[in-house]
């Protein structure tokens, strides 16, 4: 069966080298194409999907570690008290009912060139295109002090889940007029407004139960996303508790100290009475392991197949890519993970993706009733997924109040659509 | 042999109308990133599937011109052509 395979696809290299007209496509004499993607998030799980509605033919197989999924966008509201984590939670049961392979386990092994992903294991999973969407891993040690055992202090909660849960107690036992510190990263990282719609809620937090408090974000960077926006909302609903430290005046933080919970900036030490440092990442692991990521630790990508420029026959969705324009987010996650099946199904069908166009749409929470809004349309262009010019932009900034208001249902009904779409 | 070539050479440009038929134009898969594509999901943000052409056409370009107000589809629309805005709605119009 093995043998018989690779002497098929060698065939087809063959005869796809030869004779443009007959491109023979891996479905024909009967072997169903397959796939498998290595990641069950917003990235992987669409992608699973995608491609068994393109063509119900491939056989796909998807590999995810855990059996429940915790979704981050959100996940700053549960931190700031206004949602529990069962909220955030998802199961694989629909995406296995679609006809999809769930293998709980971890890949481990990529080998490209004999086209198969092994397991913890050992299993070996053959594929004719595979598709990675491992998301990020922390870049420990790139901050000085921060390690594993440190993020048990000074939490992350950047990965959405018992991290989010221990800020959260953290801020829920802080006595009143505690400073807690936030230190954001320089780009690229995963949710580029993520830091800063924490910033908003803890804020929310602490102005209803902890009112003498003081939050301080100590960013590594002189701009941020939808920044006008969010300093205007800071400026009118929490004056005075909530200080922005960008890279400028000191807000690089250097290194962190979780004993004391002490973080070191150039200009100063800060000592928190909570600290949740969101630290530099890179592409999940499995990104690195099969050659797919750069020495950025991130992954180039064709802008139209979101095949790896470094790897044949390998994809790479969702925040591990390099995807030009589009930012790090579960509705760019998404909207590459269909735009790549579609490309996957046409490519094994032996014919050619055309040019795709991407959206993506990423709101935030600055206050429960207060949300904003930042979108933009993409397309390939000079070898990369650019803005189309005209497009795009962040909500208006003179929008009254009911228009703040009408964001943040959308931003629910948006969970609500996109977590429907993925897992539902 | 010949015979088994021309049955493969059908079978397969018969396989590429079909995905070609199915599969959604450029931006039309990113849409259901906000509207429902499924009917279990409660949203203030409406359903495209089998709505009507035209109406999503008329829509889109209200959007694009400003002349309609919105939160975010004002953004969005100005990224697409007419001819983009018309294979979108078309696809979305044979939806179910």
């Amino acid at each position: 069966m093995k043998s018989s395979r690779r002497a098929f696809l060698k065939l087809g290299i063959a005869a796809t080298g030869s004779a443009a007209l007959f491109s023979p496509p891996a479905f024909s004499q009967g072997a169903a194409a397959r796939v498998v993607v290595v990641g069950g998030g917003f990235a992987g799980a669409s992608c699973a999907r995608a491609l068994r509605q393109a063509d119900p033919r491939i056989a796909v197989t998807l590999v995810e570690a855990n059996a429940t999924f915790i979704a981050c966008p959100f996940s700053n509201a549960v931190i700031g008290g206004l949602r529990e984590l069962t909220a955030q939670q998802f199961t694989y049961e629909r995406v296995a009912a679609d006809g999809i392979v769930v293998a709980r386990a971890t890949a481990t092994a990529v080998d490209a060139q004999a086209r198969s992903v092994t397991l913890a294991d050992g299993a070996r999973l053959p594929y004719d295109r595979l598709v990675l969407a491992p998301g990020i891993d922390i870049r420990w040690g790139a901050l000085p002090g921060y390690d594993e055992g440190a993020a048990a202090q000074m939490p992350h909660a950047w990965k959405a889940g018992e991290q989010t849960l221990l800020l959260r107690r953290q801020l829920e036992a802080m006595d009143d007029g505690g400073l807690v510190v936030i230190s954001a990263p320089a780009n690229p990282f995963r949710c580029p407004p993520g830091p800063y719609e924490r910033a908003s809620l803890i804020a929310h937090y602490l102005k209803t139960k902890k009112p003498k408090s003081k939050l301080l974000v100590l960013d590594a960077k002189d701009a941020f996303s939808k920044q006008r926006l969010f300093q205007a909302a800071w400026a009118e609903l929490y004056p005075g508790l909530l200080e922005w430290v960008p890279l400028s005046k000191g807000g690089n933080v250097t290194s962190v100290d979780a004993a004391t919970r002490t973080l070191v900036t150039d200009f100063g030490r800060h000592q928190a009475k909570v600290a949740n440092v969101i630290p530099p990442q890179k592409a999940g692991r499995i990104a690195d392991v099969a050659g797919v990521a750069d020495r950025s630790g991130w992954c180039p990508i064709d802008p139209v197949t979101f095949e790896s420029k470094l790897q044949a026959g390998i994809h790479v969705i969702g925040d591990a890519a390099i995807a030009g324009a589009m930012p790090k987010s579960a509705f760019a996650a998404n909207s590459q993970a269909k735009t790549c099946a579609a490309a996957v199904a046409r490519l094994l069908a032996g014919g050619t993706p055309s040019a795709p166009k991407l959206i993506n749409t990423c709101y935030s929470l600055v206050a429960p009733d207060y949300g904003i809004s930042v979108a933009g349309v993409y397309q390939p262009s000079g070898g990369q997924l650019a803005d189309v010019p005209g497009a795009g932009g962040v909500s208006p900034t003179d929008a009254p109040r009911a228009t703040r208001a009408a964001e943040a249902v959308l931003a629910e009904a948006w969970f609500r659509t996109i977590t429907g779409e993925v897992f539902g | 042999m010949l015979k088994v070539i021309a049955a493969a050479i059908g079978s397969i440009s018969i396989a590429a109308v079909v995905v070609a038929s199915a599969e959604p134009p450029a931006g039309a898969a990113a849409c259901s990133g906000c509207h429902p594509a499924s009917t279990r999901v409660t949203s203030p943000v409406l359903r495209l599937a089998a709505r009507d052409q035209a109406a999503i056409v008329k829509a889109m370009q209200d959007f694009r011109s400003g002349v309609r107000a919105a939160t975010v589809m004002d953004r969005i629309a100005k990224g697409f052509t007419d001819e983009e805005i018309q294979a979108i709605a078309a696809w979305y119009a044979a939806q179910k």
